[in-house]
C-alpha cells in the first residue's frame, strides 16, 4: 500500500442551474489570451448533445483514453509507445479548431466610428484567428445551449447508447440536463501517458495534473489521448495547455475559480486518500462496468489506523489527513454513493465526480400510471432515462445510478416529512439503506451546503518545495525565463518591439 | 579573389555555421525553453498537412540520415566493407532521389498551406516562412545535381565531398581546396546548407533536437513529481 492524496471534487448536477458562472470566470482568469481564445477550461454542456468539441465522447473517432489488451494489461487506445510515435508527424487523432469553434471577435469599433447611414451600424464578427471577415459563425463553445438545434444533430449524443431515443425527440418527452465539465485530473491520466516529452505529470502532494510548459514541444499527442478533450493546443505558442485547477488557490486552502464563484453551489473539493500501487490493477478491470466500483476500491479510508499510519509513512501531512476525515468528496462518492465518475469505461479513474440530476415525472407516468414506493416515485419513471445517466456514470451499470437517485428521493421525503409534517420519517431512510442521521448530514451537505462544508482544503506546505529565503525580491509567476518575461521591451536596435503574446501576469 | 571567396565559404563559413548551430541552440535551450516547440499547425488546418507533413518528414529525415552518414564515415571503411565508390554512389543517388522527391513534395504541400491559407498564413511568423522556403529550395538544388552526378557514377566527385565534410570535421587547413572545381549547383547545394545551419537555432528547426527517442524506454506510462525539494 502507497497512500496518495489527491484534491477531488464532487458536481451535484441536481443542483446546476446552467448559469456558465464557471466557465466564464475560469476563461477571464486563464485563457483570456491570444492561441487560447477557442479553449475553455471549464466548459457547460447541455445533455443530450454532441458537446464541445464536437461528438467529443466518440472514442472510436477520438481513439482518447486506454484499452485493455487480451493480455489484460493496459495500453492507450492510440497505440502503445510505437504506435503513438509513428504519428508524430501527423496526428490522424487530433480534432481541427472546427471541431471546437473559430475564435471569433466583433467590430465594435465600428459602432462608434460608423458614418451616418439610415441603417443602425452593426458590428460584424471576424475571424481571432486570421483576423478576416467571418460571414457566418458555424460554431460556439455552447452550441447546444437549452437544448439548441434540431433533435437528430442532438441525438448522435452517444449516451444514448442502448436507449430508444427515438421517443425523447418528441416535445412531451424531451429531457434535458447540463454537464459542466473540466479536467478530471484522473488517477491514471492517458495524457500522461502519451506525452512523448514526459512534459506532463501528475503532482504527488494533492494530484494535480499539469503541463510543464517549458518542457512541451507541441507534439499534441496529449490532446488525443485526453478521452475529454480537455488538453488545448495553443497555437500561438505551439504549446499544450491544460485546466490548472488553480493550484496557486488550492495550495493556499482555497477552492479553484469555478467552485467558488458556483452560484448554484453545486461544487465540492475535499480530500481523498488512495493506493498509488493499485491503480494499474483497478485500471485494468476486465469489464467496463466493474471500473466505477474498482475505483472505489482503492480509496482509502480516512479513519482506519492502517491507512492512517501508512500515510504518515508516506509524508502525507497531518493537516491533510484531517481533511480527508472531513472531506465532502468522501461522504458523496463512498458514504452515501451518490457521486460517480465521468466515464468511468475510458479506465483513467477521473477524480472529478458528478451526482445525477432527478427530473421531473415523465409526461406518460404523470398521466397515471406513477409506480410509486413508499410515497416515492420509481426514479424509472424520471423524464431522464436512467440508462443514459449510467452510459455517462458508471459505464452502462444501472443499479448503481438507481440507488442514488433513490437516496436523493429519500432526502427529499424524509426532510418534507420532517419540516412539513414535523414526523420522523425513518423508515424512508433505512429504506435506501441510510440512517437519519446519514440522511439529515446528506441534507446539510447537499442541499445547504455551506461554504465550510462544500471546501474542506488543506493548504500545501509551500515551506516543502521552495526555500523561501531564494523567493526574496522574486518576481511570481511569469512566462519566459525569470524575471525575463520571455520577451524584450525593444527589439535588436532599440525600437519598439512588436508585442506578440500576452502573459496571464500582464492581463492581471 | 574568387580563390577567396571560395575559401571563405568553404573553409571558414562552415566553422561559423556550426559554431553558431551549437552556441545558439544551447542558449536557447537555457534561456528560452518556452519558445522551443516544434511548431504544429494541425490544428488550425488539417488539410495538406498529413500528406505533406508525413513526406517532407519522412524523406528529409532519410536525407539528413543519409548525408551524416555517406559524409561522414571515413572511407577507409567503405574501402574495408568492399563497397566501391560507385556503388554508394549510385545508392546515394537512388535512396537519395526517391527520399527527395517525397521531401520536395511534401515541402511544396506544406508551403502552398503556409502562404495561402489565411489561418495558417496570419499564425506565421517570418522565420516559419523563411525556412519552410530555404528547405525547399535546398531539396531542390540537392535533386538537381542528380542529373550531374549520373555523368561520373564512379564516384570520385562525391569522395570530394567526404574529404571535404571529413577534413571541415578533423580542423584540415586544405579542406575547402578539396572541392575547389566541383559544379555550381554542388556549391551552391553546400553554402544553402551552411546556412540552414547558421539559421537553425533562431527557427522552429530546434525541435529536431528534441525528437522524443526517450519516450520509448521511459519505463511505465505514468510521470509524477514531487514539489518536495530535493535535499
Amino acid at each position: 500500500m502507497k497512500v496518495r492524496a489527491q484534491i477531488g471534487k464532487v458536481l451535484n448536477l441536481d443542483k446546476c442551474i446552467g448559469c456558465h458562472t464557471c466557465s466564464v470566470t475560469c476563461k477571464n482568469v486563464w485563457t483570456s489570451r491570444e492561441g487560447m481564445e477557442y479553449a475553455w477550461f471549464n466548459n457547460v454542456e447541455s445533455k443530450p448533445g454532441i458537446g464541445y468539441p464536437k461528438d467529443w465522447e466518440n472514442q472510436d473517432r477520438w481513439n482518447g483514453g486506454w484499452v485493455r489488451t487480451p493480455t489484460g494489461s493496459i495500453r492507450p487506445r492510440m497505440g502503445g509507445k510505437w504506435r503513438l510515435l509513428a504519428k508524430i508527424f501527423a496526428n490522424p487523432d487530433l480534432p481541427e479548431i472546427d471541431d471546437y469553434y473559430e475564435p471569433f471577435t466583433f467590430d465594435y469599433g465600428h459602432l462608434q466610428s460608423a458614418g451616418e447611414s439610415k441603417a443602425f451600424p452593426t458590428a460584424r464578427p471576424r475571424s481571432l484567428i486570421s483576423g478576416q471577415r467571418m460571414e457566418k459563425i458555424e460554431g460556439g463553445p455552447n452550441w447546444e445551449e437549452i437544448l439548441g438545434g434540431e433533435f437528430s444533430k442532438r441525438s448522435a449524443d452517444y449516451n444514448f447508447e442502448g436507449v430508444q431515443k427515438e421517443i425523447y425527440g418528441q416535445f412531451e418527452n424531451t429531457f434535458m440536463m447540463y454537464l459542466p465539465r473540466l479536467c478530471e485530473h484522473c488517477l491514471n491520466p492517458t495524457c500522461v501517458a502519451a506525452c512523448p516529452s514526459g512534459s506532463i505529470y501528475k503532482r504527488e502532494e494533492d494530484g494535480i495534473v499539469l503541463i510543464d510548459q517549458e518542457k512541451c514541444r507541441g507534439w499534441r499527442m496529449c490532446v488525443s489521448g485526453c478521452p475529454y478533450k480537455k488538453i488545448y493546443f495553443n497555437w500561438k505558442t505551439g504549446k499544450s495547455e491544460k485546466c490548472i485547477f488553480c493550484y496557486p488557490r488550492i495550495e493556499a486552502g482555497e477552492p479553484t475559480v469555478c467552485s467558488e464563484t458556483c452560484v448554484g453551489r453545486i461544487r465540492y473539493l475535499g480530500v481523498m486518500l488512495y493506493d498509488a500501487d493499485r491503480i494499474e490493477e483497478a485500471a485494468s478491470a476486465e469489464h467496463v462496468e466493474d471500473l466505477y466500483q474498482a475505483q472505489l476500491d482503492i480509496f482509502l479510508d480516512p479513519n482506519d489506523p492502517a491507512v492512517i499510519e501508512q500515510a504518515r509513512k508516506d509524508g502525507v501531512p497531518e493537516a491533510w489527513l484531517e481533511a480527508a476525515r472531513r472531506s465532502p468528496v468522501w461522504k458523496m462518492a463512498m458514504e452515501w454513493k451518490v457521486a460517480f465518475p465521468l466515464h468511468p469505461e475510458y479506465r483513467t479513474l477521473p477524480m472529478v465526480w458528478y451526482v445525477p440530476p432527478l427530473s421531473p415525472i415523465s409526461s406518460a407516468a404523470s398521466a397515471g400510471k406513477i409506480s410509486a414506493r413508499n410515497g416515492m416515485p420509481d426514479v424509472r419513471s424520471l423524464r431522464i432515462p436512467v440508462r443514459y445517466l449510467a452510459n455517462l456514470l458508471t459505464a452502462g451499470k444501472e443499479a448503481p445510478v438507481v440507488d442514488a437517485l433513490e437516496r436523493m428521493l429519500a432526502m427529499r421525503g424524509y426532510m418534507r416529512a420532517k419540516t412539513v409534517d414535523g414526523v420522523v420519517a425513518a423508515d424512508m431512510a433505512h429504506e435506501v439503506g441510510l440512517t437519519p442521521a446519514q440522511i439529515e448530514e446528506m441534507y446539510h451537505v447537499m442541499a445547504i451546503a455551506n461554504y465550510e462544508d462544500r471546501f474542506v482544503i488543506p493548504t500545501g506546505h509551500r515551506e516543502d518545495a521552495e526555500d523561501m529565503y531564494d523567493e526574496k525580491g522574486g518576481c511570481g509567476f511569469s512566462f519566459g525565463n525569470g524575471c525575463s518575461g520571455g520577451s524584450n521591451e525593444t527589439n535588436l536596435f532599440g525600437a519598439p518591439a512588436r508585442k506578440k503574446l500576452q502573459t496571464p501576469t500582464e492581463v492581471f | 579573389m574568387a580563390d577567396f571567396v571560395h575559401h571563405l565559404l568553404f573553409g571558414i563559413y562552415p566553422y561559423i555555421a556550426l559554431a553558431v548551430l551549437a552556441v545558439g541552440s544551447v542558449i536557447r535551450y537555457d534561456r528560452e525553453p518556452y519558445s522551443w516547440r516544434a511548431g504544429s499547425s494541425q490544428l488550425l488546418r488539417r488539410k495538406q498537412l498529413i500528406v505533406g507533413s508525413v513526406l517532407f518528414h519522412l524523406g528529409v529525415l532519410l536525407i539528413f540520415a543519409g548525408h551524416v552518414v555517406g559524409l561522414l564515415t571515413p572511407i577507409a571503411i567503405f574501402d574495408a566493407l568492399g563497397i566501391s565508390h560507385g556503388a554508394k554512389q549510385l545508392l546515394a543517388i537512388v535512396a537519395g532521389g526517391f527520399a527527395g522527391v517525397a521531401g520536395i513534395v511534401g515541402a511544396t504541400l506544406l508551403i502552398h498551406r503556409r502562404f495561402f491559407d489565411p489561418r495558417i498564413r496570419a499564425a506565421s511568423s517570418f522565420a516559419d516562412n523563411m525556412i519552410i522556403l530555404l528547405l525547399w529550395a535546398q531539396l531542390a538544388l540537392g535533386l538537381a545535381t542528380i542529373p550531374l552526378s549520373l555523368q561520373h557514377l564512379d564516384g570520385h566527385e562525391m569522395v570530394k565531398f567526404m574529404n571535404w565534410a571529413q577534413g571541415i570535421f578533423t580542423f584540415r587547413s586544405g579542406a575547402a581546396d578539396q572541392i575547389a572545381d566541383v559544379a555550381l549547383v554542388f556549391k551552391l547545394h553546400l553554402f544553402l546548407g551552411l546556412t540552414i545551419l547558421f539559421l537553425f537555432p533562431f527557427t522552429r528547426l530546434v525541435h529536431m533536437l528534441s525528437a522524443p527517442v526517450r519516450y520509448v524506454w521511459r519505463p511505465g506510462y505514468q510521470v509524477v513529481r514531487s514539489r518536495k525539494l530535493a535535499r
